[in-house]
C-alpha cells in the first residue's frame, strides 16, 4: 500500500527511458541469478497510515502503564517539562544528521557544545564528549580508555548495576582484558579489600555511588586509595543525584561517567538513552566519540564545529580510540534542554524531592512489623528493604493497585524507587498496603 | 550565536514541581555539594526562542534534499514520531515483567520475523545501540563461535576490503582481531586473487559490505563468501547499504552468516541529527549458541522506540512496498549520475546501486578545486552536500545517494546545480574559497579548533 516514493509511475518511464533500459531488473546485472529475487505476485501489499497507526495504537494500549512507581535499578521514572518533547521534536533535529558541514549545522554543533558544557558543569570535570549509547557502554568505553598493553587488570565493585556488569564482562571477552571484582560489604564495596587486588598491571577501578542497592561510596577512601596506587578512577553517577550531592570531581575522579536518562529522556522499555562521559584535560585525546569545539570562521565569527578527530574510526580506522559513529544527539539534545529550563534551583529542587521523599518512604517503612532496611549507610532515591513476607506477596499486593512494584533481589529483598513524582499521598496508600500485608502475613 | 549561558539572569525560573510535602532530607556535610551548579537561569520562553534558532540553523531533510553517501537519508514518515510517543510505549520500564508488556513483546517479534524476511537470516536481536555496535556483536558471535570450536587462539585475523567504512576495522581491533586488508579491482570488486591468498586456517572471517562503498554490487560475492567458508571464517555483512537490495538480493542467500542492519537508515528511522540510530543484528541458526553468550552489549533491550518506528514502516510499505523503494533508489541514483558523467568523472562504469561516487581528483589538480570546494558550493542552493572524502581509496571523493524519496524535479535541479557549480568553479577557480555564501558562517578554522581545543564554555572570570 503505502509507500514513500518521490517518482511517479511515469517518470520512472522517462527515468528508464533516460537509461536506455527496458526493465529495472536491468541495472541488477551485477547480482548472480542465482540469488536474484524478481518482481514477484507473491509480495505482500503493505497498509494504510490509518490502519498502521491502529494496530500501533491497540499494541500500545496492551502494554501496562502503571499508575505509580516505585522501580528504579537504572532506568527511572521522573517529570519531563512538555517542553523537552516539544523541541526533541522539530523536524530540523529530527531529521538531520551528525553535523559533517558545521555551515548549515552550526544549530547541532552549538547544541552539542552546550551539552558538554553542562555535563562538566554537572560533573565538574573539564571536558566531555557528545554521548555515547547508554551508561551501560559509557562505562566500558571509559575502561577502554585506561587499559595498555601492559596494563589489562580492571577491578570492578560487586555493588554495580547488573546490567552494567553483564556489559563489562561481554567487553571483557571483547577486549581481552581481566576483570576482577572488588566483594561487596554491607551493601557497599569493600574497600578494605581493594588494596590486595590491586595489581602492578591494573589500569583502573570502576565503582558507582550511589550504587545498585542506591547507597553512597565511600569516595573519599576510594579516591584516596587509588591515587596512592597511580591507578585511574572511573566513577559512575546517578545524574539526578547532582543536584544536592558533592560534585565527583571534588573527589579528583579520573572519569565520570552515567546514564543520563533521569534527565528528560522516557522510560521507553530501556531506550534510546544517553550515555555521558566527562574527564580530566590531560585524557582529552583519549575520549571516544564525537567532540564538538569552538572556532571562528573565515570573518572571525564564533563557530562550533567537530573537532579532535584524529581519535575516531573515520580516520584513524583500526587505531581509533573506539568505534562509536552514530550517537545519542537527540538525547543529549533532551538532556541540554531538561537543564535549561529547570535551572540550577530547579535541578536541585528535584534532587532534593527525590532524596525527601525516598526517605521518608523508608523511615515510615521501618517502623512497619516485618519490615527492615536491606543495608545500613546513606543512600539517595533507592534503597533496600527485608520483610519476612516474601517478595512476591508485596509485589502482588502492590500490583493489585496498578502499582509498579520495586525490583526484587531475593525473596525477602526489595529494591525501592522514588523520585519527586511519587507523592506524599501515593507512598502513604502504599504504607498501608505493606501494613494490610503484614498484619495478614504475620497473622498467620 | 549566543550561548545559553550568555543568555542567564540570576534568579529566573519557571517552577515544574511542587514544594515538599514531607521532610526536607539533610545529608551530613560531608556528602553535600557546597559548588553552585552554573546551569542556566532562563524563562520557558527563553529557551524555546533559544532552540527555535538553534533550528533554523540546522539544516535537515525536511528542508532540502540531504544525498549523504552512505548514510540512506530518506524520508523519516512523520507519524512514526507521533506512534512513538505514544504512552504505551514510552512509558513503560524495562524491568516490568514480560506479561505486562505483550505490545512490547509485539514490537519485537513482528520486526524480527519481517527483517529475517527480508534479508534470510534466522534470529534479529535488537540490543545494540547503532550499526557500529551492531558489527561488534556480530564480531563478538564470530569470536565465540571459533573459541567454542577451539580455534580461539589461532583465529585471530579478519579480512576486510581496503573500501570499507572506518567502524569495520575499528570493531575488528576493539575485538582484538588483526585486520588484514583485501585489495579491490579497478571496478571496485574485491580481488579474488588477493581473497585466496588470504583466506588461510588464521582467519576468523571477513566483514564486507555489499553494495560495497563504491555503491557498486560485487558479482562474485557467492564466490567471497565461499573462499572465506572453505578457510574455516564466517561472513559478516555490513548492512550499511542495503536499501537497494531489499527484497531484491538477501545476505542470507549470498552466504553470510550474520549482518547488521542500520534502522536509521534502510528502514527509515531518523538520524536525530547524530543518533540514536539502531542497529539490528541477524544471524543464521549456527550462531545462536553463541548469541545466548554474547548478546549484552548494552543494557536493557536495545533502542526500543527506533524498533517502534521501523515496524511502522515495515508495516506501511509491506514487502511490495520496500522491494518497490529499493528499486527507485537504484533508479534515480542511475539517473542522477547519467546526466552528470558529461561533466564529472564518476567512478563506476556501468550501472551503481543506490550510490555513485564523484571523483574530482583532475580537477583538484589541474584546477586547483577540490571536492570540499564543491561541496560548500552546493550548500547555497538549499542542499546538502554529498558525503566528503570517503571512500577513503578515491582521492577527492564526494558520495552522492539520492534516496528513493526524493522527487524526480529534485534530482533534476539538483543535476543542474552540480553542473553549474562545476562550470563555475572551473571559470574561476580562484573563488573555490569564498563557498558557501550564504550561511550564517563561513568556513570555520578547524585547524586552530583542533590545535587549541575549546570544548565547553567557562564563565568569564
Ligand atoms: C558502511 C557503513 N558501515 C557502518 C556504519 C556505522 O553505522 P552507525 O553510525 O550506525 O554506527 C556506517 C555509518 O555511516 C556506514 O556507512
Amino acid at each position: 500500500m503505502g509507500n514513500y516514493l518521490g517518482v511517479t509511475k511515469e517518470q520512472q518511464e522517462e527515468m528508464k527511458h533516460v537509461l536506455n533500459i527496458q526493465s529495472t531488473d536491468d541495472l541488477y546485472r551485477d547480482i548472480p541469478d542465482s540469488i536474484f529475487q524478481k518482481e514477484g505476485t507473491d509480495l505482500k501489499e503493505g497498509l494504510s497510515q490509518l490502519e498502521v497507526i491502529k494496530i500501533m495504537k491497540q499494541k500500545a494500549a496492551t502494554n501496562t502503564i502503571y499508575a505509580s512507581c516505585y522501580r528504579g535499578a537504572g532506568a527511572y521514572r521522573h517529570f519531563i517539562p512538555p517542553i523537552v518533547d516539544l523541541i526533541a521534536q522539530k523536524e530540523s533535529f529530527v531529521t538531520s544528521y551528525t553535523p559533517y558541514q558545521p555551515e548549515i549545522s552550526q544549530g547541532i554543533l552549538q547544541i552539542i557544545f552546550e551539552f558538554q558544557t553542562l555535563i562538566c558543569m554537572l560533573t565538574g570535570m573539564d571536558v566531555s564528549n557528545a554521548s555515547v549509547y547508554d551508561g551501560a557502554t559509557a562505562a566500558a568505553e571509559a575502561i577502554a580508555m585506561c587499559v595498555e598493553k601492559q596494563k589489562k587488570h580492571v577491578l570492578i565493585s560487586e555493588t554495580i548495576n547488573p546490567e552494567v556488569k553483564m556489559v563489562l564482562k561481554n567487553y571483557e571477552f571483547a577486549f581481552g582484558i581481566e576483570l576482577e571484582f572488588i566483594p561487596e560489604k554491607n551493601g557497599k564495596t569493600d574497600l578494605h579489600a581493594l588494596p590486595s587486588l590491586i595489581t602492578e598491571n591494573t589500569a583502573c577501578i570502576y565503582v558507582e555511588s550511589p550504587n545498585f542497592f542506591g547507597i553512597l561510596e565511600d569516595l573519599d577512601t576510594y579516591s584516596t586509595l587509588v591515587k596512592e596506587k597511580g591507578i585511574k578512577s572511573i566513577l559512575g553517577v546517578n545524574p539526578m543525584s547532582l543536584g544536592i550531592l558533592k560534585s565527583p570531581s571534588v573527589y579528583g575522579i579520573d572519569i565520570v561517567v552515567g546514564e543520563g536518562q533521569p534527565l528528560g529522556i522516557p522510560l521507553s522499555y530501556g531506550g534510546p538513552y544517553l550515555g555521558f562521559m566527562a574527564t580530566k584535560q590531560e585524557l582529552v585525546r583519549k575520549l571516544p566519540g564525537r567532540i564538538v569545539g569552538e572556532t571562528i570562521d573565515h570573518d572571525g565569527k564564533r563557530a562550533f564545529v567537530l573537532t579532535l578527530q584524529a581519535r575516531e574510526q573515520h580516520i584513524r580506522r583500526e587505531k581509533a580510540s573506539s568505534n562509536i559513529c552514530s550517537n545519542q544527539a537527540l538525547c543529549a539534545l533532551r538532556a541540554s534542554v531538561y537543564l535549561s529550563v529547570v535551572g540550577p534551583n530547579g535541578f536541585r529542587q528535584v534532587s532534593n524531592s527525590c532524596a525527601a521523599n525516598a526517605h521518608y518512604l523508608a523511615e515510615e517503612m521501618f517502623k512497619i512489623h516485618g519490615f527492615y532496611r536491606g543495608y545500613p549507610g546513606e543512600f539517595f532515591h533507592e534503597f533496600v528493604s527485608v520483610s519476612q513476607i516474601p517478595s512476591n506477596d508485596i509485589i502482588a499486593k502492590l500490583e493489585e493497585h496498578h502499582i509498579l512494584a520495586p525490583l526484587p533481589l531475593s525473596e525477602n529483598k526489595l529494591l525501592w524507587c522514588v523520585t519527586e513524582v511519587n507523592q506524599k499521598e501515593e507512598m502513604d496508600f502504599v504504607l498501608s498496603l505493606l501494613k494490610e500485608v503484614s498484619e495478614d502475613g504475620i497473622a498467620i | 550565536m549566543e550561548l545559553l549561558f550568555e543568555k542567564t539572569v540570576s534568579g529566573r525560573q519557571t517552577s515544574y514541581i511542587p514544594e515538599l510535602e514531607v521532610p526536607f532530607y539533610q545529608y551530613e556535610d560531608k556528602y553535600l555539594n557546597e559548588q553552585s551548579l552554573d546551569f542556566p537561569e532562563l524563562s520557558e520562553l527563553d529557551v524555546s526562542r533559544h532552540y527555535s534558532e538553534l533550528e533554523r540553523r540546522t539544516f535537515g531533510i525536511n528542508q532540502g534534499f540531504y544525498p549523504l553517501g552512505s548514510c540512506t537519508m530518506k524520508y523519516n514518515p512523520r507519524f512514526h514520531e507521533q506512534v512513538a510517543s505514544l504512552p504505551g510505549f514510552c512509558d513503560i520500564h524495562p524491568l516490568q515483567s514480560l506479561e505486562s508488556v505483550p505490545g512490547a513483546k509485539f514490537i519485537y517479534e513482528k520486526s524480527e520475523e519481517l527483517l529475517c524476511k527480508i534479508t534470510g537470516m534466522d534470529y534479529m536481536s535488537f540490543q545494540p545501540a547503532a550499526g557500529a555496535q551492531g558489527e561488534f556483536l556480530g564480531i563478538l558471535l564470530i569470536k565465540k563461535f571459533h573459541e567454542k570450536n577451539g580455534e580461539g587462539g589461532t583465529r585471530s585475523k579478519i579480512l576486510i576490503p581496503d573500501s570499507a567504512h572506518g567502524t569495520n576495522p575499528a570493531t575488528a581491533a576493539l575485538c582484538g582481531l588483526n585486520v588484514v586488508t583485501v585489495r579491490s579491482t579497478n571496478e571496485g570488486y574485491m580481488d579474488l586473487n588477493h581473497l585466496r591468498e588470504l583466506a588461510n586456517t588464521e582467519i576468523a572471517g571477513l566483514m564486507l559490505t555489499n553494495p560495497n562503498t563504491l555503491g557498486v554490487f560485487d558479482p562474485n560475492i557467492c564466490e567471497i563468501t565461499k573462499i572465506v567458508h572453505e578457510a574455516g571464517g564466517l561472513c559478516y555483512y555490513d548492512g550499511a547499504n542495503l536499501n537497494p537490495i531489499m527484497n531484491i538480493a538477501r545476505p542470507g542467500d549470498m552466504g553470510f552468516d550474520c549482518i547488521h542492519l542500520n534502522l536509521h537508515k534502510t528502514f527509515s528511522t531518523p538520524h536525530g541529527g547524530g543518533g540514536p540510530g539502531a542497529g539490528a543484528v541477524g544471524m543464521k541458526e549456527l550462531l545462536k549458541e553463541c548469541y545466548d553468550e554474547v548478546w549484552k552489549v548494552k543494557a536493557f533491550h536495545g533502542h526500543f522506540l527506533v524498533v517502534v518506528r521501523a515496524l511502522c514502516y515495515l508495516l506501511t510499505l509491506g514487502e511490495k512496498g520496500i522491494r518497490d523503494s529499493a528499486v527507485q533508489s537504484v533508479l534515480s541514483a542511475n539517473y542522477m549520475k547519467k546526466q552528470l558523467e558529461d561533466t564529472f568523472t564518476i567512478k563506476q562504469k556501468g550501472f551503481c546501486m543506490h550510490e555513485f561516487v564523484i571523483t574530482l581528483e583532475e580537477e583538484s589538480k589541474n584546477y586547483g578545486f577540490r571536492a570540499l570546494d564543491v561541496a560548500k558550493a552546493f550548500i547555497d542552493y538549499q542542499m546538502y552536500p554529498p558525503t566528503m572524502y570517503f571512500p577513503q581509496i578515491i582521492p577527492e571523493a564526494l558520495m552522492v545517494e539520492p534516496t528513493e524519496t526524493e522527487s524526480k524535479e529534485t534530482l533534476d535541479y539538483a543535476v543542474e546545480i552540480y553542473k553549474k557549480v562545476y562550470q563555475d568553479l572551473k571559470r574561476d577557480p580562484d573563488s573555490a574559497k569564498d563557498y558557501p555564501k550564504t550561511t550564517p558562517i563561513h568556513r570555520p578554522d578547524e585547524v586552530s579548533a583542533a590545535r587549541n581545543p575549546k570544548l565547553r564554555w567557562r564563565k568569564e572570570t
